[in-house]
């Protein structure tokens, strides 16, 4: 029989709640229904915690903590909602769109992008930052798939689901700070590199329009992070998934 | 002296789809004249940006000097200035010419690499005005009160700002009034 998973009690904006001692602030918060804002985090792969969305200030600390790499600990005092982290939400959401290539307008998950939702939740009706409007190449090599590093936000989710659930390692990031990049293989034209099994597990958790299905136009791209997270989660569980119902989330 | 609240809107660079868009109104527009006189406008034959303007909304980002020229009339007439779409709120569509630099990368291969005929980019001192070396949104020109973005903004979302703008009311914006594209 399995043990019971040990419990702590934590507090989310002044209210009670009971969470298990060995998860994260995040996933307590899921969990409870708590709505942190995020990027990055996607349940069931491992923790990257470089958006910095989903910060949160524990008791009077005042350093703030990303939600998904800090794990609860017993009496945690969590606040999720304070002005403080509002603006500093709010103010990561705008760097995010100065840094890019962002123009929802013209974009394939116009409607559909969590970027866009994010701004929309953070309020953020401007941008007081320069926009950098650095120049990046699109990659449409692939034959089913297309890469816009213009629309990238560096979240690696493409990276780790590639890794970790589909085991192929096609994607990493180059270079550094602003720098980074989104690469594929040795950094070089996605159609190229042999490892890619064309399973779109990237596309379908991209949180914006950097990867999209070949052929899409304005604001006609879903992603399908659902059914990634259903893979990751089961594969975590060691539960297997019946094709059929896979077949029903498409 | 009518007690009609002075409105004006201005095109600078974008598409006139913001415009469309107050258009899109449609009998609201019967309301609004009542309430408000649409004192320069492109859909208004008047030449001159007037003084004394209580609402002001501005279409498009500064992609070139006029617009430039432009915007600094409306801010030094205006009581309450409106970015109006996401051109004017963020450079959109038409800073997209941004990441390749100078303007030259984007005229030469229009105006003159990709004609038979007459290949020259266009220029005409006093009349056709010099392209900006950047596109940029309104708000780095000058000061800004109010950001309605939006590709274009919806009819019903122009509408909740204008009546709030009429109504001397703070507009409290949220959720999808402020969603981008």
């Amino acid at each position: 029989m399995r043990e019971r998973r040990a419990t702590v009690d934590v507090s989310f904006d002044g209210v009670e709640y009971e969470a298990y001692a060995d998860e994260s602030v995040m996933d307590a918060s899921r969990r409870l229904g708590i709505g942190i804002p995020s990027l990055c985090y996607l349940e069931g792969l491992s923790v990257w915690g470089g958006c910095r969305m989903c910060v949160v200030q524990i008791a009077e600390d005042h350093r703030l903590r990303p939600a998904c790499a800090t794990p609860v600990a017993p009496d945690m005092e969590i606040h999720t909602d304070t002005p403080q982290l509002r603006a500093h939400r709010k103010a990561i959401t705008e760097l995010l769109f100065a840094e890019g290539n962002h123009v929802c307008a013209v974009c394939v998950v116009n409607g559909n992008c969590e970027l866009q939702d994010v701004a929309v939740d953070t309020g953020m009706d401007h941008v007081r930052f320069d926009y950098q409007s650095p120049q990046r190449e699109i990659d449409a090599s692939h034959p089913k798939y297309i890469f816009d590093p213009n629309r990238c936000i560096v979240c690696t989710r493409c990276v780790r689901v590639c890794h970790e659930i589909e085991g192929a390692h096609v994607w990493d990031v180059a270079y550094r700070g602003s720098e980074a990049v989104l690469v594929t293989g040795m950094n070089q034209p996605w159609g190229t590199v042999d490892s890619c099994t064309w399973c779109g597990k990237c596309v379908a958790v991209c949180p914006t329009g950097a990867l999209a299905y070949q052929g899409r136009a304005v604001g006609e791209m879903q992603h399908q992070t659902d059914i990634v997270i259903r893979l990751a989660m089961a594969r975590n569980k060691g539960e297997w998934i019946d094709p059929a119902e896979l077949e029903e989330m498409r | 002296m009518s007690d009609k609240a002075r409105v004006a809107t201005v095109w600078l660079g974008g598409c006139s789809g913001c415009h469309m868009s107050f258009l899109d109104m449609d009998e609201f527009l019967f309301d609004f004249a009542e309430r408000a006189d649409l004192v320069y406008s492109p859909i208004a034959d008047v030449k001159d940006f007037p003084e004394d303007v209580d609402v002001t909304l501005v279409e498009g980002a500064i992609a070139n000097e006029d617009n430039l020229e432009l915007a600094r009339i409306v801010r030094a007439n205006t009581t309450t200035v409106v970015s109006f779409g996401d051109c004017a709120v963020s450079g959109n569509v038409t800073a997209m010419r941004n990441p390749l630099g100078d303007p030259e990368n984007v005229l030469v291969p229009v105006y003159v690499d990709a004609v038979d005929r007459n290949p020259v980019v266009p220029s005409e001192e006093g009349i056709v005005p010099p392209l900006m070396p950047q596109v940029l949104p309104v708000h780095r020109v000058i000061d800004v009160d109010v950001y309605l973005p939006g590709c274009p903004p919806d009819a019903d979302k122009i509408k909740r700002a204008v009546t709030a703008l009429l109504d001397a009311e703070p507009l409290v914006e949220r959720g999808t009034d402020i969603q981008f594209g």
